[in-house]
């Protein structure tokens, strides 16, 4: 059985792509990696795709602004073919910079300024799906553990209520806040629940083996707090499709 | 990168964009911290605010200015107006000729939006508040914001220069040699820079005299710096002279000679080209996985310009290895830096305060290991009053290939070709800089040496270059000495002819021997067929990627460089690669006190307050704060971390990296103990090697394919007691990797480091040598870690302890006797312990496993109850005297966590070598005899309490 074709989009400077594509193919997916550019000549692409990710790094050094650049590339090649592809419903995600990328692109609300301790910061997070309209995290009670990478993750929204009232806060922090996020939120989606966007890396926990106290607690179960569950949620209902 | 439109017909209008930010900057506490920190007064610190600046050239409608608002400033974070400011505040751009990618960027945005600019700059705005004069203003500046090496400031406004033209004519010049005196011939020397010897002068005369002509500068130039000792490396090809009668090859020759005579079967390539290659495993289809280890200081650049310094010394690091065709993986780092809490007032004038220097350093690491996307895992930070105004900074990178060989050409009738990076004034001069020591106006005289680095154009390079190995026949990187060492070396014996017009430039008005010599970062340079040129220019368009075509190899052995079609350079290559005299020094070698007869004890009055110093030693305390700065989750491959345990708070020994689909890995481990060296450089460096692969075989790596990278920085060779110093060093490397079967593959030495002492001498810095250890690790889910993991668990001590306190964190913390005795002593028996306890490992009789190296047994001991947040029943101590057993250094030591019922057969697979010292707890105590017990809060709490700033 081939998996559901899944298009994972890179810019210059991207460079978590081939680790969010690994993470799509485990959970069943048949990702391919596609430049900005290349997607801009042959925007057909994203007509097969059933899902599409924007990928973490540093598009363009993060100059003037975390993702701004690769979000106006978007923007001002693919705009209304991105538009059309999330108005289908089918999945969407965008990881750190995709994130960045996405709420520069406003397919989801809110910003991400400078973490408000003011250094890039790598380090495993501990994070709790919340009830939302998310497909991506659904159903998904356990807490789900992965690392951060990121100097610009301070989610900034005008009215988290009003967000959060909505169904669109899917994931938040436990325990540290660790970049002083509005209400530790860690991801977002759009009000239909097929977007999503977070700034910890899901993706670099598909396998128990990765988790840094990997084997110290024989009761814990590592494989529901796998990072990966999130991948296989978004596959299920790209396959649904 | 777009490149900026270079003509211009009218002086187009200039705007200026000012964004602030709508929370608080953290940017601006930071200033204000630093100015504190550095005692300078400042009234009110809260008061700071920072902005960015955006300028933009050309002329301009209100609806354009409007969009290029919203692309520069988002309404959520930040505003931003077109007003010039009028308050007070200080603003620095960069001078004329750095690169500013952000510029890069906006030219790039407004492309986008369809807004025709000319020109772009950026820069920062800082406001100190109304109560901090201008000169008090411009010192805080100086000191804590703005680097005058690579940036410019004033008070009030600042104007950017946006095209940085020169008037200068782009031609060789003649150099006239013939008929010069020695003493002639060295002030050329100096006023160029050239750091050549006398008797290299003299041999380059000689040559052009030959010849019946004079040089051009180009020539002059490339021969300094091929012949430099950064590029050259001539003291380790020296014929040194020591006073111990024992004749002895180079340095070099006996490196070269160990790894020769130990055949290891895994080495594929050691000491030629830019990195070593070892062979540890073949791949599901059969194909062989050869991993490339290297690792390069960038000491002078850091200490000149600290963030660009480190950057681009990982920057470099990592074309090194993508220049032997291998996908880097990993960065290592290790950095040695001056107390941060250094008096401004005893940092010598032309100086950057230590704590500047290593803010800027952990950047400039972080800054490109983060950008380009590798994790940057192992390390270590040293702290020492001599490292204050010479900081080391060793960067490491290790690569990955599938199916590799050996590149075959250059062969005639390949083009010369360079990827990437365009080449500016950046870097001018960098080999022939590192290889001179520094004084107070090294700051200013090097300003044109610093590199700016940009890893999202290295990033694309990668791309571009891994996996298209079949369009090229050779291929090296751009490093010290820029296209005049990559294309001078690949031109070996083969000879090529290229024309400088065709190199990309940043701004015009180079000369040609600038072009020649630039250390313009991120560039690589390949030999391509000419019929897979069109296939290998429509991958770099893919990737935005600028390709140039310089010329091409040609078989005569000649290296003819041209400018405007006019030969500058015309040299054979045997003599720009053999002609240089051998180099013939002089060394004192040392005398260090060993046996019996030479130990001292030391007394120890409160064992338990000894301990807590340790602890909380910068050299010693939690790196933490610095670990978390660095991407090192990237690639999901790093199981085994620099920082472990239940609170991810306790220091690792090697770190193990294998990707996702893979079931093997590898490890790594560094060994550096300058301090023994001050004692003993032989033992020291038999030591590091012994700590290096300690650490690797402690989380389950295999010792018998362990591989070795030396890195030196050392003093002045020509000091013949440093020089002692360093050959000792290298005989203590190469008995080790004997004793170990682990060959050295690689190695890089940075010699001239060098300081002024408060007794106003020169003196060099410790004699420091960082050993990397690769090793194999056969199985990656069974990985041991330094983490207590169970209460009940019995704890060993493998390895022998003994009275070696010469160099040691306890008279560190303690202060160090008239007689500090004996430095730590390489153990013989360690190779054979290692292997029994890797078997030990595969045979699953080890639950945790920790080093015992800085601060002895009681620290080791404290660190895997803080990594457990376990306790500990120590009852009995390896040693009669309590000061050694908790805080002897001994080499060879590990602390073992064994099941209660494995400890028999743990004993026996050890051969006996197995010393119990007690068992875990659950009470969360450290006891050990002769102290208090110590709860492990307290352990964290010192651990901890330097913190990331202090």
């Amino acid at each position: 059985m081939t998996g559901v074709p899944a298009l994972v989009i890179a810019g210059p400077g991207t460079n978590r792509d081939r680790d969010l594509a690994l993470a799509l193919a485990m959970a069943g997916a048949d990702p391919s990696i596609v430049l900005a550019d290349q997607l801009v000549a042959d925007p057909t692409l994203l007509r097969d795709a059933r899902i599409v990710a924007v990928a973490g790094g540093f598009s363009y050094g993060d100059a003037l602004g975390a993702g701004n650049m690769l979000a106006l590339d978007l923007r001002v090649g693919v705009g209304d073919a991105l538009a059309e592809y999330v108005a289908t419903g089918r999945p969407m995600i965008g990881i750190c910079n995709g994130f960045q990328v996405l709420t520069r692109t406003h397919l989801l609300p809110g910003a991400l300024g400078h973490n408000a301790h003011g250094r890039f910061e790598c380090r495993w997070v501990t994070l709790q799906p919340q009830r939302s309209n998310c497909l991506w995290t659904d159903g998904i009670d356990d807490t789900i553990d992965c690392p951060i990478a990121h100097g610009e993750g301070r989610y900034v929204h005008p009215d988290v209520d009003a967000l959060a009232a909505a169904g669109q806060v899917a994931i938040t922090y436990v325990g540290t806040n660790p970049n002083g996020s509005v209400a530790s939120i860690a991801g977002v989606c759009n009000p239909a629940g097929n977007v999503l966007g977070l700034m910890p890396h899901p993706e670099n926990h598909v396998l128990p083996r990765q988790h840094p106290t990997a084997g110290l607690d024989p009761a814990r179960d590592p494989e529901r707090h796998l990072g990966l569950r999130i991948f296989r949620n978004g596959v299920a209902a790209a396959a649904q499709m | 990168m777009d490149p900026a439109p270079a003509d211009r017909t009218e002086p187009a209008r200039r705007h200026r964009l000012t964004v602030r930010s709508l929370d608080p900057d953290p940017r601006a506490a930071g200033i204000a911290a630093a100015a504190v920190h550095l005692g300078l007064t400042l009234p009110r610190p809260d008061a700071v605010a920072i902005a960015d600046i955006v300028f933009v050239e050309g002329e301009l409608t209100a609806d354009e200015l409007d969009s290029l608002h919203g692309l520069l400033a988002d309404p959520l974070l930040q505003t931003a107006s077109w007003d010039v400011p009028d308050g007070p505040g200080v603003e620095v751009t960069f001078l004329p000729g750095v690169t500013d990618t952000a510029a890069a960027s906006v030219i790039h945005g407004a492309a986008q939006l369809g807004v025709r600019i000319t020109g772009a700059a950026t820069g920062r705005r800082v406001e100190l508040g109304l109560d901090v004069d201008d000169v008090l203003a411009d010192e805080i500046v100086r000191r804590v914001v703005a680097n005058p090496v690579i940036e410019r400031w004033s008070t009030g406004t600042v104007e950017p220069v946006f095209h940085p033209d020169s008037l200068r004519v782009g031609k060789a010049e003649v150099v006239a040699l013939s008929g010069r005196t020695l003493e002639e011939l060295l002030v050329i020397g100096r006023e160029r820079k050239l750091a050549l010897d006398p008797e290299e002068l003299l041999v380059v005369q000689a040559h052009f005299a030959d010849a019946g002509r004079e040089p051009t500068d180009v020539e002059l130039e490339t021969l300094a710096q091929t012949w430099s000792e950064h590029c050259a490396h001539k003291t380790f090809r020296a014929h040194i002279s020591t006073d111990d009668g024992v004749e002895r090859p180079s340095l070099l020759a006996m490196l070269r000679a160990c790894t020769e005579e130990l055949a290891s079967p895994f080495v594929k390539s050691a000491f030629v080209g830019n990195a070593g290659i070892v062979h540890f495993r073949d791949d599901a289809d059969g194909r062989p996985v050869t991993i490339a280890l290297k690792a390069e200081t960038h000491n002078h650049p850091s200490a000149v310009e600290p963030f660009g310094g480190a950057n681009t010394g990982v920057g470099g690091v990592i074309r090194d290895v993508l220049g032997i065709a291998h996908a880097p993986i990993a960065v290592t780092d290790i950095l040695c830096f001056g107390p941060p809490d250094t008096p401004v007032a005893d940092v010598p004038a032309g100086a950057l305060h230590p704590l500047r220097i290593r803010e800027g350093v952990i950047d400039g690491v972080a800054d490109y290991g983060n950008k380009i996307g590798l994790p940057t895992v192992a390390g270590a930070i040293l702290y020492d009053p001599a490292y204050t105004t010479n900081p080391l900074v060793f960067a490491g990178c290790i690569g990955q290939a599938t199916g590799w060989q050996q590149h075959a050409g250059p062969h005639p009738g390949d083009r010369v070709v360079v990827l990437g990076g365009r080449t500016g004034r950046d870097g001018i001069r960098g080999a022939t800089f590192s290889s001179l020591t520094m004084d107070a106006t090294t700051g200013e005289v090097a300003g044109a040496s610093v590199q700016i680095g940009d890893p999202v154009v290295e990033k694309l390079l990668i791309d571009v270059l891994v996996g298209a190995e079949h369009l090229f026949t050779a291929i090296t990187d751009c490093g010290a000495g820029g296209l005049s060492s990559a294309i001078g070396e690949m031109a070996e014996g083969v000879g090529a002819d290229v024309e400088l017009d065709l190199v990309p430039l940043k701004y015009a008005g180079l000369e040609p021997w600038e072009i020649w010599l630039s250390e313009a970062q991120e560039r690589m340079v390949i030999a391509v067929p000419p019929a897979l040129i069109d296939e290998l220019r429509a991958r770099c368009d893919l990737y935005g990627v600028e390709l140039a075509d310089l010329g091409r190899f040609t078989g005569d052995g000649r290296l003819v460089v041209r400018s405007g079609g006019e030969p500058v350079l015309d040299l054979d290559t045997h003599f720009l690669h053999d002609g240089r005299p051998q180099r013939r020094l002089d060394a004192t070698m040392p005398t260090p006190r060993r046996g019996d007869d030479a130990v001292t004890g030391r007394i120890v009055a409160d064992p338990v307050a000894t301990l807590l110093a340790l602890l909380a030693h910068r050299n010693i305390a939690s790196k933490a704060g610095t670990i978390h700065r660095y991407d090192h989750e990237i690639l999901g491959a790093t199981l085994v971390r620099p920082i472990v345990g239940r609170e991810c708070d306790a220091p690792g020994d090697g770190v193990v990296l294998a990707a996702p689909t893979d079931t093997e890995g590898i490890a790594v481990g560094i060994g550096v103990n300058p301090w023994y060296g001050l004692h003993d450089p032989d033992a020291m460096a038999q030591v590091a090697v012994d700590e290096a692969i300690r650490n690797v075989v402690a989380v389950g790596a295999d010792p018998d394919r362990v591989a070795l990278l030396d890195n030196f920085s050392w003093g002045d060779p020509k000091r013949p007691s440093t020089l002692g110093e360093l050959v000792a060093a290298v005989e203590g490397c190469v008995a080790a990797a004997n004793a170990f079967r682990a060959p050295f593959v690689s190695g890089k030495d940075s010699l001239n480091n060098e300081y002024t002492g408060s007794d106003g001498q020169r003196h060099a810095v410790p004699p420091t040598l960082v050993i990397t250890a690769v090793a194999h690790v056969p199985d990656a889910d069974r990985c041991v870690q330094p983490v207590l993991r169970a209460a009940g668990n019995v704890l060993v001590l493998v390895g022998r302890t003994a009275p070696e306190f010469a160099g040691s964190h306890l008279d560190m913390v303690a202060g160090e006797p008239a007689d500090p005795g004996v430095a730590p002593q390489p153990d013989h028996d360690a190779p054979g312990r290692y292997r029994r306890l890797h078997r030990a490992i595969l045979d699953g009789l080890v639950r945790s496993c920790h080093d015992v190296s800085e601060g002895g047994l009681a620290v080791a001991l404290a660190e895997l109850c803080i990594a457990g947040r376990l306790g500990a029943d120590v009852t009995a101590l390896p040693h009669p005297d309590l000061a050694t057993s908790l805080f002897a250094e001994s080499a060879g030591r590990l602390v073992v966590e064994v099941a209660p019922g494995d400890v028999d057969t743990f004993g026996e697979a050890m051969g006996g070598d197995a010393f119990v010292l007690g068992t875990v707890n659950e009470t969360g105590v450290l006891t050990l005899p002769g102290m208090a017990p110590i709860d492990v809060n307290s352990l964290v709490a010192a651990f901890n309490r330097i913190g990331l700033d202090r």
